[in-house]
């Protein structure tokens, strides 16, 4: 418990921030927007079993610029928890800790994701 | 639930300019926290200017100086000023380390190679005694609970415990640790979690008496720390092992200690 007659000393509002705690509270914000992403991906689903009036009108918003950022927003989300799990992973092996290997994969996990989330948009655009 | 806010009685406000020292002409502008039990006001930040031609080059050089030429009402602790002892362990321009091991231009706002700017905080989301004093009391129990001593059950040997060389070296990079909570403090996990979560130091403390090949209680060692929230709390965020005024790696000896879970389930 808290001494209330203490002040708490200031955290967030000073600590530097560094690639890998970026990195890090990142992999978090992306795998909660995951859950959102999929449940949208959820409606589409449903939206396709249930006849193809609701299914154009799903179409229709998922087309629009609204929809597309969005889509675009969860393709990031998803290569970038992506990106962070196979860190994770790495980590499970007892590998990447010291502290030149532990920067390069936090730059690598944005620097990769990134472009490949871009590169996957361009694909999907010129297979169209 | 993390509380991202520092409560209302927390809140910083700006302080006062003290006066420059007259006729300096190197000088750096510190910004330090304050906060006194005996007035009921809330924490701020006073600006002092340090005669850089007057003063050592450590941070730790600089508070001293402060305290003697300018304001003796400044509190810190501090005690060895060569790295070992961890008493003056604080947040300086954002990032934790010992005032007296770290440089003052090592801090940011540089203007050509020199510190222009320094601020000055106590070791992160810790109950404040007085100015740049943090109660370490949980971290201190924390440590206790960890029971770091050897545990053996077979009799005690007339001479010394003995240990390989190679036993030994596994000690290394894990006794170096000299308790300044410069890591502890540094990590999110532990300042939304501090009251669950033993934090790095102590997880690296606790590392050293499961690895010592003379320990005899390691199982024991492991059942205590097999919790959700006592190791578990780590994500890997890393800022631990950037902190470490020490070199060392918090964060690989968490991660040793998830594997021996694992290990032993197999």
């Amino acid at each position: 418990m808290a001494d209330q007659s203490r002040p708490l000393s200031p955290h967030l509002q000073i600590y530097r921030w560094s690639w890998t705690m970026a990195m890090s509270i990142l992999h978090r914000a992306t795998g909660a927007a995951l859950y959102l992403g999929t449940l949208l991906l959820a409606v589409w689903l449903i939206s396709a079993a249930s006849g193809k009036a609701s299914f154009d009108a799903a179409q229709w918003v998922a087309s629009s610029w609204l929809g597309r950022l969005v889509l675009f927003g969860y393709t990031f989300a998803l290569i970038h928890h992506m990106m962070g799990g196979l860190r994770h992973f790495v980590w499970d092996l007892g590998h990447g800790y010291e502290a030149q290997q532990r920067m390069n994969m936090a730059r690598l996990t944005l620097f990769i994701s990134a472009p490949l989330t871009i590169l996957i948009w361009i694909v999907a655009y010129v297979v169209r | 639930m993390a509380e991202f806010n520092l409560p209302k009685n927390s809140r910083i406000t700006e302080g006062q300019r003290w006066p420059a020292p007259v006729g300096a002409r190197n000088t750096t502008e510190f910004r330090v926290y304050r906060w006194n039990p005996d007035d009921k006001a809330n924490p701020r930040v006073d600006t002092y200017t340090v005669d850089r031609d007057d003063c050592g080059p450590m941070v730790l050089d600089a508070l001293i100086w402060i305290k003697n030429k300018v304001d003796p009402t400044l509190t810190f602790r501090r005690s060895c000023r060569e790295g070992i002892c961890g008493s003056c362990a604080m947040n300086m321009d954002g990032k934790n380390g010992l005032a007296c091991t770290t440089g003052i231009d090592e801090c940011g706002g540089h203007k050509g190679g020199k510190a222009a700017k320094v601020a000055i905080h106590p070791l992160p989301h810790m109950p404040v005694i007085k100015d740049l004093v943090p109660d370490l009391t949980r971290f201190y129990a924390q440590h206790a609970s960890i029971e770091p001593w050897l545990k053996t059950t077979t009799p005690a040997p007339e001479k010394e415990w003995q240990q390989s060389k190679d036993d030994r070296e596994k000690l290394d990079g894990l006794y170096e640790c000299i308790l300044c909570a410069c890591c502890s403090t540094s990590c999110p996990s532990y300042w939304w979690n501090g009251d669950r979560y033993l934090g790095p130091a102590v997880l690296l403390q606790a590392y050293r008496w499961l690895i010592d090949s003379r320990d005899e209680a390691t199982g024991e060692r492991l059942d205590t720390l097999e919790d959700p929230f006592r190791l578990y709390r780590c994500h890997t965020i890393m800022n631990c092992a950037n902190a470490c005024p020490k070199g060392l790696n918090p964060a690989k000896a968490i991660a040793e200690i998830k594997k021996m879970m694992v290990v032993r389930q197999v």
